[in-house]
């Protein structure tokens, strides 16, 4: 034992931490802090730590080069001893991290700790989320698959809408004018290097301002934020009421953080590594790239922005967000703080919660897309099928063969692109149905020079025949009128041989 | 001395130190800055584009559409198969084509063309587009992307090199549109 702290000793005497050490460890926090509310930041950190030792053991083996990465992947999935491991570790602790951030985010937001005299750590804050979401897309670009190459693809896309920088943007992300070699090695870079670089400098000062500052109190609804008071009322309360870091309220952090590297590794082991999907081919064109999920809501979001919005949105949207987030300390930075007395603050963290839950949701089953191999891959039920003239089942292989069923569906199953068909005669008429069909609109292609006359009466019959039992199809009254209670005169409009 | 009060000789050397890291800087500055820029300053006045042959006429008949591939001109050693790129190639009738780029001209994504619908569509966000390349449904801003193609010896080439991006839409918000008939 005496050597032991004679060897201490000796260390110290040359590098004086120890006393430093004690003092930010042992430095007094208020008692109401040590608190499971106050355990996200730490646990982040933790999970960032994981991040750099998993990275630093893939890059042992990842090729970070456009013809090898692909198989440098299946390398370390299937023949380095855990290598599958490692990667999975890396995939969930990236989805983790994410997933902590924003939660730290969320609860600093609602008990106003972004306020004075801790504005500048909030905004070093947004600039470590930004950095944040920069590694998860960075890393998914890494694991350079299909859906990379074509994500690739969207963020050149979105880029090349910047106006008159756009084109060069492009080239610059690229570093070249296709996604080839040169982009992964610098996507490498910055994943490796200036990213992490820039995340560990921001997470020093982060952490900096923590201990400078002090930890934010437990709000209290009523006790009110003022410059001037401020400092000094925090310095007595952390007098009157406070106890050292360590060991009072680290603990929490502990338990915490240990349980997130656990749900980490148990996720890693139960799902195991993430891809890489099929190989970054630009010329195997079968396939339906996707983000990972903490890009999803964007995915979501493209897909139902009006053309005319598009480029408007993706440009000023980001913008507006980022300054909202970085002038929320500089126009709110006093007064209270408890979320209690902040509705319009829980209300928008409730909105975005539920914007950001319901987009995420959508994009996992993309209703917006044709489900390519509908017409081919899933048969009309037999019930449309039966009891129906020549003419109708023939409108019926019509709708299969014409790819209408990759964007309608018919009892649940098909495309979601367009409004289910299962009661369209009783929406539409038998002229609108034409029209429809053949002048397309409301986000339907134009059929008119694609469907024979005889095509499009064979489907307009077929369609005429879908119409729940117990309601009957739409008629045109002024054809009746016309003509007489017989005036529909095409057999195709005879209804069906419904029982 | 007599110059300046305030300013000592330790001074004066102090700032003479700053002012030369901050000429040694400049100098260094410009081959980097130069390096980092060198995507962009290479493709200028469009070098990066040039003609590939796609195959002869006789592989595309006649009012239909093929997909064809073609290794991009412009390679670096570690591409690998990132440099193979499809198009889509429509034969009108004899010399006349339309080529157009994979890529949807909404984001990218690899659009598929379906013969029996005379549709592209694309798996990414649902854009549909007719047989011509114009835009049918869905996001899109505008029609599918084309390449300039010449038909030569019985050969058809295109001009490529570059990832098409919908770049040039941002230009055409502002092109004056024809009043409406």
């Amino acid at each position: 034992m005496r050597l032991i702290s004679q060897i201490g000793e000796w260390f110290d005497q040359r590098l004086q931490l120890a006393a430093p050490i004690r003092e930010v460890a042992e430095h007094p926090v208020p008692k109401s802090t040590a608190s499971w509310w106050y355990v996200f930041g730490s646990a982040a950190l933790v999970v960032f730590l994981l991040q750099i030792v998993t990275g630093i053991m893939l890059a042992l083996i990842y090729v970070p080069s456009a013809s090898e990465a692909w198989s440098s992947l299946q390398n370390l999935n299937h023949d380095v001893a855990l290598g599958w491991f490692i990667r999975a570790l890396h995939g969930w602790g990236s989805n983790f991290m994410v997933a902590i951030v924003l939660i730290h985010m969320m609860q600093v937001f609602l008990f106003g700790a972004f306020k004075f005299p801790r504005e500048l750590t909030w905004v070093i804050g947004i600039f470590l989320l930004l950095m944040t979401l920069g590694m998860a897309f960075t890393g998914q670009v890494l694991r350079f698959d299909q859906d990379a190459y074509w994500g690739l693809g969207i963020g050149a896309s979105i880029a090349s809408r910047v106006p008159i920088l756009g084109p060069t943007i492009v080239k610059l992300m690229l570093g070249g004018p296709i996604i080839a070699g040169a982009t992964l090695s610098r996507f490498f870079a910055l994943h490796v290097f200036v990213i992490p670089g820039m995340l560990i400098a921001f997470v020093g000062l982060h952490l900096l301002m923590v201990i400078k500052l002090g930890i934010n109190e437990w709000p209290m609804p009523g006790r009110l934020v003022k410059k001037a008071t401020y400092e000094s009322e925090y310095h007595k309360l952390t007098m009157k009421d406070g106890a050292p870091f360590v060991p009072y309220a680290v603990w929490k952090d502990m338990f915490f953080a240990a349980f997130i590297l656990l749900a980490v590794a148990a996720c890693a082991v139960y799902f195991g590594p993430f891809g890489p999907t099929g190989q970054p081919d630009p010329t195997i064109i079968q396939t339906v790239p996707k983000p990972d999920y903490f890009f999803l809501w964007l995915y979501a979001v493209l897909s139902f922005l009006p053309p005319s919005m598009e480029t408007p949105a993706l440009l000023i949207g980001p913008v507006i967000i980022l300054g909202a987030l970085l002038l929320l300390p500089f126009l709110s930075g006093e007064g209270e703080k408890s979320w209690r007395r902040r509705p319009i603050a829980v209300l928008t963290i409730l909105l975005v919660a539920v914007m950001l839950a319901t987009l995420t949701h959508l994009a996992g089953y993309t209703p917006w897309s044709p489900i390519m191999n509908a017409w081919s891959a899933e048969p009309i039920p037999a019930r449309f099928l039966q009891h129906r003239t020549a003419l109708e089942r023939q409108g019926a292989l019509v709708f299969q063969a014409k790819q209408c069923h990759n964007c309608h569906s018919l009892a649940g199953e098909g495309g979601q692109r367009g409004p289910a068909l299962d009661s369209v005669a009783v929406q539409l008429t038998q002229d609108q149905l034409i029209r429809q069909v053949i002048q397309g609109g409301g986000n339907m292609p134009a059929y008119g020079k694609n469907l024979s006359p005889a095509e499009t009466t064979a489907l307009v019959a077929f369609l005429q025949t879908l119409y729940p039992a117990g309601q009957s199809p739409a008629r045109d009254a002024s054809r009746a009128r016309a003509f007489g209670e017989s005036g529909e005169t095409s057999s195709a409009a005879r209804p069906a041989n419904r029982p | 001395m007599l110059i300046d009060k305030t300013l000592s000789r330790r001074g004066l050397f102090m700032k003479m130190g700053i002012l030369f890291n901050g000429l040694v800087a400049t100098a260094l500055a410009v081959p980097i800055v130069r390096f980092l820029l060198a995507s962009v300053t290479r493709g200028r006045a469009n070098r990066y584009l040039s003609w590939v042959s796609l195959g002869t006429v006789s592989q595309f008949p006649e009012g239909e559409t093929r997909l064809a591939t073609f290794r991009n001109p412009y390679v670096t050693p570690t591409d690998g198969k990132t440099a193979d790129t499809a198009c889509w190639v429509r034969r009108i009738a004899g010399d006349q084509f339309q080529v157009f780029a994979i890529n949807c001209a909404h984001l990218g994504c690899p659009v598929r063309w379906f013969p029996q619908s005379s549709l592209f569509m694309c798996p990414c966000h649902g854009g549909a587009y007719y047989q011509d390349g114009s835009r049918a449904s869905g996001p899109p801003e505008r029609g599918l992307f084309q390449y300039q193609y010449k038909v030569q010896d019985g050969l058809v080439s295109i001009q490529a090199g570059e990832l098409p991006t919908p770049g040039d839409a941002t230009a055409a918000l502002f092109e004056k549109r024809p009043p409406c008939a």
